[in-house]
């Protein structure tokens, strides 16, 4: 289950003093591992350390969630001249979570002829594959609840099995304007995924792993988006563009497109459950963000130039988290910056978009980036 | 049994029909489509209307003019000032008053401005229609400004009643002119702000060109008048062809373009504020001394006739067509609304085109439903 924490350390106390385990969370994990042996039997530790990591990803979803709807609402108002939430707590940090008890306390409309089953299902298959995602994404040195050896695929795989939710959320409604939606959304998260792999097969063959955590490891001495030459940075920006349009955000937000649908696929929920699906789509943002910083620009890696020792060094002094969330948060700000900005593509439009231009581009690009790797001309 | 399975597979029943409004984001109000697609395709649009229908000309028999004013606001209520000119207009015709060049020059002033609120709301609605929620914000904010004005003048912002038989309610505020320049000299810098954020880009263009063309013959024999009908080339601005107010003393050109689609409908529009603007700044500093309102009598008759009078709103021709019988009400009251006419042309430019276009389309078009329904 957990490769690097098997790798037992028999010693009892903390290897390291405890200010360092912000650079490297390993000896920290390590620690609890082998603490939680001495105290039980091995198949209780295995037990313990799920919950435990369960827990701790549930809440961080949670508060990445909360924090990311604010976020998003104080970023579109100054883009848009306003102020956004600032009456609840200081400059209304505590705005989401009163939405929050709002929409828990909201009376769950029943819908009549619904797919009642398939309808209460939808909202949980939304959030679970967004929920599933999150346990691979390295989030510092040492702080990565699984390392698959496949990472990058079943963060893939596994993202994408949310338009199995999207689609049966349209279709149950028993609503027209949901199963358009629906439709829209299957023909749109299909597509894009494609593009979405082949940017990211673009760096794996760069890096030769699909393993996360050996990806951000290659990039010790520089980012894959400058070590790349051009065909990473295309890569970068095909990939930012199709994941804005797999988790159906503005300008292609064609499956919610408001002022045509109304509101697409979750027309008719109401309360928690519609809570459920704008959650997840904010994790999705999250989770594409963390792909493209973990790909693209380094992950957790600091900022390092090859022969700069004494740059890289001062680099190294900002602890790990703080470099992945800060990139992280660069591309979110970034695709809230083209939501806010942009009008929506049609339905055609988008998917021209996709199949004419980004899916040439990208497999030439890919073909590329092999190329530049044989010849070793990449930094 | 056998017969409903017949029904399903023959062609009219693979039509899916939906309902677009009264409660929709993208109606404007409460105006009901009968949309009929196959897929994504529009086969067929219906529109329903009468959901805030009032009442307003039957209303109109009942009372006496200058009472009709403030009916007249309620119709289109974004160009509430140039509906109330048309009705005074008409009256002071049918008196065959004078109407002294203060009034005159006040009333096209406040009429300009009316358009360019109007034409920024509609921006900040079209803009919003296309999925960029940015626009909305921006053409409030500069709207807030002229009704700024207009509530310093008039006391009302948006329903200002400003205008009354024989002249204007109050005389302008000391203040208008120096804050009509204000708005000016900033508007003129923050249009081009509007170009950035949606005429030049890319995803717009795709969106609105070629989309939803309306031939010249079309805007013709529909009667669709207007900036949508200036933009298919046909030539119906009444403030050139009939002029009224003080439009026969200023330097003012018709936007004409000939595209017809829905890019140029938009354009037509932005060119319309450029020239709204220039009309405001060749009058503003030449407000004439005199009366703001000439002396009527306390009861208004009108003489026995018919009487007609048309004037350009904010979305096309207005008329006015009053019938008395020497009352102080009138007989009849008709109003040609241009909201009207340009909805039945509806249907004819946006079949075969997409959900998304028809949401475009209408934008384009600018309808306001109060003007519809009345």
């Amino acid at each position: 289950m957990l490769p690097e924490i098997v790798a037992l350390n028999t010693s009892s106390s903390l290897s390291v003093p405890w200010w360092k385990v912000v650079y490297d969370f390993l000896p920290l994990t390590q620690w609890i591992d082998s603490s939680l042996h001495n105290a039980m039997s091995p198949f209780w530790t295995t037990v313990t350390e799920m919950l435990i990591i369960g827990v701790l990803i549930l809440l961080f979803y949670a508060l990445v969630g909360l924090f990311l709807v604010y976020a998003e609402r104080k970023v579109c108002a100054f883009m848009q001249n306003r102020l956004g939430p600032n009456r609840v707590g200081p400059f209304g940090i505590f705005q989401t979570i009163a939405d929050l008890f709002k929409l828990l306390f909201k009376e769950l409309v029943p819908i009549k002829n619904a797919d009642g089953f398939l309808f209460n299902l939808a909202p949980f298959i939304v959030i679970i594959a967004s929920f599933m995602a999150i346990a691979a994404i390295p989030f510092a040195k040492g702080l990565h609840a699984i390392d698959l050896n496949i990472g990058v695929l079943y963060v893939i795989a596994v993202s994408a099995m949310g338009v199995i939710g999207v689609l049966l959320a349209g279709w149950s409604s028993n609503n027209k304007y949901s199963l358009i939606g629906a439709m829209r959304s299957g023909a749109q998260i299909v597509s894009y995924e494609l593009s979405v792999g082949l940017a990211i097969i673009t760096i794996v063959i760069m890096a030769g792993s699909m393993q996360l955590s050996v990806i951000v490891e290659a990039q010790r001495d520089g980012w894959f988006i400058f070590k790349g030459h051009i065909p990473a940075f295309i890569a970068f920006i095909i990939f930012l563009i199709s994941s804005t349009a797999e988790t159906n955000r503005g300008p292609f937000d064609l499956a919610e497109a408001e002022s045509e649908l109304t509101a697409g696929y979750h027309t008719e929920y109401s309360g928690i459950k519609f809570a459920f699906f704008f959650l997840a789509e904010y994790i999705n943002m999250f989770i594409v963000a963390s792909i493209a910083a973990t790909v693209f620009l380094g992950g957790w890696m600091p900022f390092h130039v090859g022969p700069w020792e004494g740059f890289n060094h001062i680099m190294d002094f900002i602890p790990p988290f703080i470099w992945y969330i800060g990139k992280t948060f660069f591309v979110i700000f970034l695709m809230m910056w083209f939501k806010w900005t942009f009008p929506r593509l049609r339905i055609d439009q988008l998917l021209t978009l996709e199949w004419k231009y980004l899916l040439p581009i990208n497999l030439v690009n890919v073909l590329i980036m092999a190329f530049i790797v044989l010849m070793g001309w990449h930094f | 049994m056998e017969e409903k399975v017949k029904d399903i597979t023959s062609d009219e029943q693979q039509e899916y029909v939906i309902n677009m409004g009264p409660q929709h984001p993208s109606t404007h109000g409460v105006l009901r489509l009968v949309v009929s697609l196959k897929g994504e395709i529009v086969k067929n649009i219906e529109p329903h209307i009468g959901y805030i229908h009032r009442g307003i000309e039957k209303m109109c028999e009942s009372i006496t003019y200058p009472q009709i004013i403030h009916l007249t606001d309620r119709m289109d209520y974004l160009s509430a000032h140039i509906n109330n000119e048309a009705v005074c207009l008409n009256v002071e015709k049918a008196l065959e008053m004078d109407i002294p060049d203060r009034i005159k020059v006040i009333r096209t002033i406040m009429s300009e401005l009316t358009r360019i609120q109007s034409h920024q709301l509609w921006w900040a609605s079209f803009g919003m229609d296309l999925g960029g929620l940015t626009c909305f914000f921006y053409g409030l904010r500069d709207r807030e400004k002229i009704l700024d004005i207009f509530e310093e003048t008039c006391g009302g912002r948006m329903l200002v009643s400003y205008n009354c038989p024989g002249g204007v309610m109050y005389d302008i505020h000391p203040n208008f002119q120096k804050r009509v320049k204000e708005f000016i000299k900033y508007f003129r810098k923050i249009l081009p702000e509007y170009d950035q954020l949606l005429s030049g880009n890319v995803i717009f263009h795709e969106r609105s060109k070629g989309i939803g063309k309306l031939s010249l013959e079309d805007a013709i024999s529909y009667g669709v008048t207007g900036p949508s009908g200036r933009a298919s080339g046909f030539s119906c601005d009444v403030r050139k062809h009939e002029p009224y107010s003080a439009y026969d003393r200023i330097i003012f050109k018709e936007i004409l373009h000939t595209e017809g689609d829905t890019f140029s409908r938009y354009i037509t529009r932005i060119d319309e504020m450029w020239e709204s603007m220039n009309i405001i700044e060749q009058l503003i500093d030449n407000i004439p001394e005199g009366p703001y309102s000439v002396k009527m009598k306390p009861v208004i008759k009108l003489p026995e006739g018919e009487y007609y009078q048309r004037v350009e709103t904010a979305r096309g021709e207005l008329g006015v067509y009053i019938i008395s019988d020497g009352n102080k009400n009138p007989y009849r009251v008709k109003f040609r609304s241009p909201n009207f006419v340009n909805l039945s042309v509806f249907n004819h430019i946006t079949k075969g085109f997409k959900i998304a276009d028809l949401v475009a389309i209408g934008g384009s078009l600018d309808l306001v439903i109060p003007d519809i329904d009345r």
